[in-house]
């Protein structure tokens, strides 16, 4: 195998592992944010109980994102080091600022939230709390600001330099705010919140279920349940301004996302399909008309398609089909679950019926593997390109680097990564098991 | 040395990465001595000791790292993929202390505690070690060709010298440690912790002074500096009294001065290093193939544009670290939220 698919694959396992966690240290941010802002105006003590252990599963998961996230500061230069060159005044910059501003004020606070119930007072803790959920917010923009350049780059010109051409920042709130980044930004952010929201959602439901820590799980699950409502439309909403953009600024993506090969013709959406990219043609459910609809608001307009690029041009069709639609189901289930959950809080008294309970317990898996779909839809559907438009994957990879060198890494993420997952699960199942602890109830000393 | 925007990103990345020598170093040597130790309470002191600080710390390499991306894509482009085992390697160990100090207490059988203990200590040496090799390597000079490509393979980082490199900053690391244990523990585990002051800054001042030697005699480049303008020389001298007061101040039970002293002396070693490579960053085997802070940096207005940004984050930052070790002072104490 070559450099160039080596070097992705373990691009893709080590980022695609990394976004394990960050999702849920941002959505788990905000639920703590909420639970530790309800202990301080009510002063219930199952509040702080609750606060406190999510907090400790907040600790594993955010020490996971440490321990991988090193890896992605890192591996542009390791793997892509031709991209780093090209990139580095803008895409470097994003990076670099990211450190400055998210990860020092995350991993600052992170020690008065993990460490400081006693020697800060509540609202100072609460302060930290808030910090930390805002610096996982700004890692977040970041982030998302670079890879958004990546897809829809602006603000730059090619500059000659005496290692070669490069692009250069000319406008940094172009940069910043190039065509995808908002609707990419709150989409990715919603994501997140549904993550961490979902888990909530999951381990209170599993005590429901049990009859065990009912008023901890209640009270959690009411916390979760809000925020997975809002955060699950939001995704729908966002998703669909995403698509529109996709559409305007990178339409190989979108005739990829719906196997839509005819250069220009009305496109149809499909629910699920199969496609054969030999055939050029999908077999599967579709709603005839519609994809045109949604983006034009005219069931006969036309949506440029696939073979209006040349075949080098062309996005790998299958896989970002597949991604788009496993992202697109599971998000429908995600809001109809949220719907059903909110239709039983209403109706005051009302305990949420077993099957509701069951299908909450398994929900905390759909989040994660939407937001693994998504963004293999999002970086499969930017192929070949690795700077849309700049700059071919192929010309980004590491040159010093051999196919042997990457073999070697690649069999060694792998297997550490493995062992991490299986950890991870271990302990959190552990955390989840042994469930709240009673004194957590009581008032540390500073609160007293 | 003229003070232009290529000097000033010099200076702020050497902050950043010195910065990273000075807080993760004293945590990378806790890790180095934790099996020096071997009762559970102790290893769970020297874990807590470093526990609320030792991510914020390793945060200044992930930005050190973002920083060079930005200004020296060239540097961060070249040294990361030429020593790619290397690094692969040191991100293991960077992944492996992070998880051992996570999980390590979160079970209570022996064997569990056992394995991150050793993985824990294990990953802290190699890190370190490695660290001062890819240092040694690009103060000493490395094959490049024209364009910042490495052409040379992994054996060849691991020359004497380089590997001398790494040894130092081991010892470096253990000295800053103990010192660092020092401060934090109390009683029979702090009256152990002192006795191995004295016996890791002489490993140390060993390993310094062949390093110096070595780096005098076969790589006399990095006295040019020095040489051009004499009352430099003051820095060294400096480092070496920093060092030298370490004793003082632990015979004197002065705890936090003598941290803040060994603290000195790792700022002033990176300092020592970067003035004797200025204006270069990594140097070439043939020196016209040297990335320097002029052929390796990011244009003029990303350089300015970040100057921006780090005047606005800095000082933020500065107020987040130093509020956090102003919180966490005093001497480690062991309860439910602890590792």
């Amino acid at each position: 195998m070559d450099v160039t698919l080596l070097s992705r694959i373990q691009f893709a396992m080590t980022i695609g592992f990394h976004y394990l966690y960050p999702p849920l240290s941002i959505g788990l941010g905000v639920v703590l944010v909420v639970m530790e802002g309800l202990y301080l105006r009510t002063r219930l003590p199952v509040y702080q109980q609750m606060t406190r252990f999510w907090v400790r599963v907040f600790g594993l998961t955010f020490a996971l994102g440490v321990a991988t996230g090193i890896v992605m500061e890192f591996e542009f230069g390791t793997n892509w080091a031709s991209y780093s060159r090209f990139v580095g005044d803008v895409f470097g910059s994003a990076l670099a600022a990211e450190g400055i501003f998210a990860f020092f004020l995350e991993s600052g606070f992170l020690a008065l939230l993990l460490f400081g119930w006693d020697k800060v007072g509540p609202r100072l803790h609460f302060f930290a709390t808030l910090m930390v959920c805002l610096g996982a917010h700004f890692s977040a923009i970041w982030i998302v600001v670079a890879n958004s350049w990546m897809q829809t780059p602006a603000g730059f010109r090619i500059a000659e330099h005496s290692l070669g051409p490069r692009a250069e920042v000319t406008d940094f709130w172009a940069m910043v705010f190039n065509p995808s980044t908002v609707e990419r930004l709150t989409h990715t952010v919603l994501g997140a919140w549904q993550a961490g929201a979902f888990l909530v959602v999951s381990v209170s439901a599993y005590y429901l279920l049990k009859g065990t820590f009912e008023e901890f799980a209640r009270r959690s699950l009411r916390v979760g349940a809000g925020l997975a409502l809002v955060a699950s439309i939001g995704s729908l909403a966002t998703g669909h301004l995403g698509a529109e953009g996709v559409s305007r600024n990178q339409p190989a993506k979108l005739a990829a996302m719906e196997a839509h090969y005819p250069a220009s013709a009305p496109a149809d959406l499909y629910v699920f399909g199969w496609v054969d990219e030999a055939k050029e043609r999908v077999y599967g459910v579709a709603v005839p008309g519609m994809l045109s609809w949604m983006l034009h608001g005219d069931a006969n307009a036309p949506v440029t398609g696939l073979l209006a690029f040349a075949p080098e041009d062309r996005p790998p069709v299958q896989l970002v089909f597949q991604s788009y639609h496993l992202m697109i189901a599971i998000g429908m289930g995600l809001v109809g679950l949220s719907l059903a959950g909110a239709f039983y809080a209403a109706r005051r008294g009302a305990r949420p019926p077993r099957w509701l309970l069951r299908l909450s317990v398994i929900s905390v898996l759909g989040p994660q593997i939407a937001n693994q779909a998504g963004w293999m839809t999002a970086e499969a559907g930017r192929q070949p390109w690795i700077v849309y438009g700049l700059m071919r994957t192929s010309e980004g990879v590491s040159r010093a680097v051999s196919a042997d060198a990457v073999v070697f890494s690649l069999v060694l993420f792998t297997l550490i990564y493995t062992l991490l997952f299986a950890l991870f699960l271990f302990l959190l199942n552990a955390k989840i098991t042994h469930g709240p602890l009673a004194e957590d109830l009581a008032a540390s000393p500073k609160r007293a | 040395m003229d003070i232009d925007l290529n000097t000033i990103w010099f200076l702020l990345v050497g902050t950043l990465l010195a910065g990273y020598a000075v807080l993760d170093g004293f945590d990378l040597g806790v890790g180095i001595l934790h099996l020096f130790v071997d009762r559970d309470e102790e290893r769970r002191l020297f874990i807590n000791a470093i526990g609320p600080v030792w991510d914020g710390n390793e945060v200044w390499l992930v930005t050190g790292g973002g920083a060079l991306f930005a200004a020296f894509p060239a540097v961060y482009a070249g040294v990361f993929s030429g020593f790619y085992p290397a690094m692969i390697l040191l991100l293991f160990a960077l992944i492996f202390r992070a998880v051992a100090i996570e999980f390590r207490s979160k079970q209570p059988m022996i064997w569990w505690r056992r394995t991150w203990d050793v993985s824990f200590s294990a990953a802290s040496f190699l890190g370190s070690f490695l660290m001062g090799v890819a240092f040694g390597n690009v103060i000493r000079g490395i094959p490049l060709d024209g364009r910042g490509e490495y052409l040379g393979g992994f054996l060849a980082l691991l020359n004497p010298y380089a590997l001398l490199t790494g040894l130092t900053t081991v010892a470096l690391f253990a000295m800053h440690g103990s010192i660092y244990l020092v401060l934090k523990t109390e009683g029979p585990v702090q009256a152990r912790v002192r006795g191995w002051v004295n016996d890791a800054i002489i490993v140390f001042v060993v390993c310094y002074a062949t390093t110096t030697m070595a780096t005098l005699l076969y790589l006399p480049h990095m006295g040019e500096q020095f040489k051009a303008r004499p009352w430099t020389f003051v820095l060294p001298v400096a480092t070496m009294l920093a060092i030298a007061n370490v004793p003082r101040e632990i015979f004197h039970r002065r705890e936090w001065r003598a941290f803040l002293s060994s603290c000195a002396a790792v700022f002033g070693l990176m300092g020592l290093v970067g003035f004797g490579m200025y204006p270069n960053l990594v140097r070439g085997t043939d020196p016209s193939t040297s990335l320097s802070i002029y052929n390796a940096a990011s244009s003029d207005g990303t350089l300015t544009t970040m100057l921006i940004i780090a005047g606005i984050g800095i000082p933020l930052v500065l107020a987040y670290t130093i509020s956090i070790y102003w919180i966490f002072r005093g001497k480690v104490k062991l309860d439910s939220m602890s590792y």
